[in-house]
């Protein structure tokens, strides 16, 4: 049992004690049971905070302050002036975007209707098409870097953008489809109904009354795509060999290997990557929670 | 036959449609999916590898000379003869249940806190998302530096308090327990979120009534919060589960490229004997199908009990 399940089970009989002092409202807890709520929930941010906080604290320190984690001195921006100026960064951000971006857009524009179809109509191959979603989520990279790697080196695919966007959607597609699905699902058929009376074909119905209801959950689902693209490491690695073309995961290992640990540059460069992911979070996260209990779990 | 083709007939003026707007999806899996892992299945059953598979360099090219082996593959795995598939699989195994035993009881553990009324509970729950917004590879480096066992934050601590330096990344045991650390911190907020979602759709009423019958709150929380939580539960421990097992950037990032093969899982394994040294195509490919076929198993299995645990209510 970890500690977080150990206080609130401290928290709850101060709830339930309740009726016998009727003053306190429902919500209300004793004393000391609201410091042991917030000293778990701080302490728990803490943990949560605690690595991203240091790479922030070692990436403002100069080219070795990593050398010395706990002191405070020598405090400069060096090294971001140094990733943004000398290296490649800047242009292995843009291929992220790009491949990550493009990888959304064709994940959702091909799945959507496919989300509908499968949420709305019973037809043949409805099951077969579900579970092959799901299998797809279960491809280790092992099973298809090969052949894809082969493949697309026939095309002439290999270390280009449109490559790497073509291996991604084998896994955003399918991904894509089962999320939409899941969120059409959530909208009340009656909507459909009351197209079909209008006159509206299943399709016109699905582009021009479904698809504005489901802006939430195509947000959602678009999030999701662009995330997994832009952190994914495997194939961007054998895939992606010159070093302009490189995504941000490849190019941060670069920073640091073997023969080499540039620190400094490694962490300025996460900083960088993190704070507008971490913007995007901080504005997105109702809506997260939110497509992510509508599409996510209904399988 | 002629029945079978009016069947067909019938049936495909009335699913057209359905068909027409799944047939999309169905392509693109056709030709990135299907078809890379019929290749793939086949590869596996040859001994294709970096030297005799056929490339095109300019101009010229050189034709492959593998040649089909049948089962040997697969043989050379499942018999131990190569002799990194069992132990590999046991850590693979322990990796992921410990993990998603984690993800879980913590992620639980903080839904049910932040689920009540408090002040500061925004401010809480978007702290505790943060490290999901952090990517995979980014999170690894970050935790290796922290692990570094000269200049890491981690041995600088302990020697403040006068504990010798601990070895995270190097002995063999730490190391696991160091991985799993990195994969915790990642996933907790995910299966948070999950959960917390879960919790606000369980309905207040169903809490009332329960206190009012004179439940206490531990027995509030297994009869009515955990089964409230069933269909989200049982989503994401399956997700979790594969996104786990599969998990490449935490261990190839923070222990594989140190040569630590002691604790790298499966899929790391086998992409590295597909890219490493003498390029082993065809027992990548092997090794491939054998995850796949694991997870499958256990999907299917999993699914089943969930299905019987229904019957049985």
């Amino acid at each position: 049992m970890t500690t977080a399940e150990k206080v609130s089970g401290a928290v709850r009989p101060a709830v339930a004690a309740r009726p016998a002092t009727r003053a306190r409202g429902r919500a209300e807890r004793s004393r000391g049971a609201s410091v042991a709520l917030h000293a778990t929930l701080v302490a728990a941010c803490l943990v949560a905070l605690f690595p991203i906080a240091f790479i922030l604290l070692v990436s403002i320190r100069g080219e070795s302050g990593w050398t010395a984690p706990l002191e405070m001195t020598g405090f400069t921006l060096s090294n971001y002036a140094h990733v943004l100026g000398d290296t490649e960064f800047l242009t292995w951000m843009l291929n992220s975007i790009a491949i990550a971006g493009g990888t959304m857009l064709v994940g959702v524009l091909i799945s959507a209707s496919a989300g509908y179809a499968l949420s709305r109509m019973r037809f043949p191959g409805h099951a077969p098409l579900m579970w092959t979603f799901l299998v797809c989520q279960m491809f280790p990279v092992a099973v298809l870097i090969v052949p894809l790697y082969n493949i697309l080196g026939a095309l002439g695919l290999l270390d280009s953008h449109g490559g790497l966007i073509l291996t991604y959607c084998s896994v955003s597609v399918p991904f894509c489809a089962w999320m939409l699905k899941g969120y059409f699902d959530t909208i009340p058929t009656e909507i459909d109904e009351s197209g079909r009376v209008d006159g509206l074909t299943p399709f016109g119905t699905f582009w021009r009354l479904i698809m504005p209801l489901a802006r939430p959950g195509l947000a959602v689902t678009a999030f999701y795509t662009f995330l997994t693209a832009w952190g994914e490491v495997a194939f961007a690695s054998q895939f992606m060999s010159s070093e302009t073309k490189y995504t941000l995961a490849v190019g941060l290992q670069t920073f640091v290997g073997p023969h080499r640990a540039e620190w400094g540059l490694l962490t300025a460069s996460s900083v960088l990557i993190m704070v507008p992911a971490g913007l995007l979070f901080f504005f997105a996260q109702r809506h997260l929670v939110a497509g992510l209990t509508a599409g996510g779990t209904k399988g | 036959m002629s029945t079978l083709t009016a069947r067909t007939g019938r049936s495909f003026t009335t699913h057209w449609y359905a068909w027409a707007m799944v047939l999309p999806v169905v392509v693109v899996l056709a030709v990135l999916v299907g078809y890379p892992l019929g290749r793939g299945v086949y590869l596996s059953f040859t001994d294709a590898d970096e030297v005799n598979i056929g490339r095109t360099i300019g101009d010229f090219s050189v034709p492959a000379t593998y040649q089909f082996v049948g089962l040997d593959n697969y043989w050379n795995i499942l018999s131990g003869q190569e002799g990194s598939f069992y132990p590999r699989l046991m850590w693979t195994a322990v990796w992921t249940a410990s993990c998603v035993f984690l993800h879980y009881t913590i992620g639980l553990g903080l839904a049910l806190l932040l689920n009540r009324p408090m002040r500061g509970r925004s401010l809480y729950r978007v702290l505790l998302i943060l490290p999901w917004s952090v990517p995979a590879f980014v999170a690894a480096f970050a935790w290796k530096l922290m692990y570094n066992t000269d200049n890491g934050v981690f041995n600088e601590l302990l020697g403040k308090i006068g504990m010798g330096p601990v070895d995270w990344l190097g002995d063999p045991f730490v190391q696991k327990l160091s991985v799993i650390a990195v994969n915790t911190w990642l996933g907790v907020p995910f299966m948070m979120l999950a959960i917390l979602g879960g919790l606000q759709s369980i309905p207040r009423e169903l809490h009332e009534a329960a206190e009012m019958d004179g439940a206490t709150p531990w027995q509030r929380f297994w009869s009515v919060t955990m089964p409230g939580l069933r269909p989200v539960s049982s989503t994401i421990v399956l997700l979790g589960t594969i996104w786990t097992f599969n998990m490449f950037p935490v261990i190839y990032l923070v222990i594989g490229q140190a040569g630590g093969t002691e604790s790298e899982i499966l899929v790391t394994y086998a992409y590295r004997l597909a890219f490493q040294g003498v390029r082993d195509y065809a027992g990548s490919a092997a090794y491939g199908i054998v995850i796949l076929s694991l997870l499958l198993v256990f999907s299917v299995f999993y699914r089943g009990m969930l299905k019987r645990q229904e019957a049985a209510k």
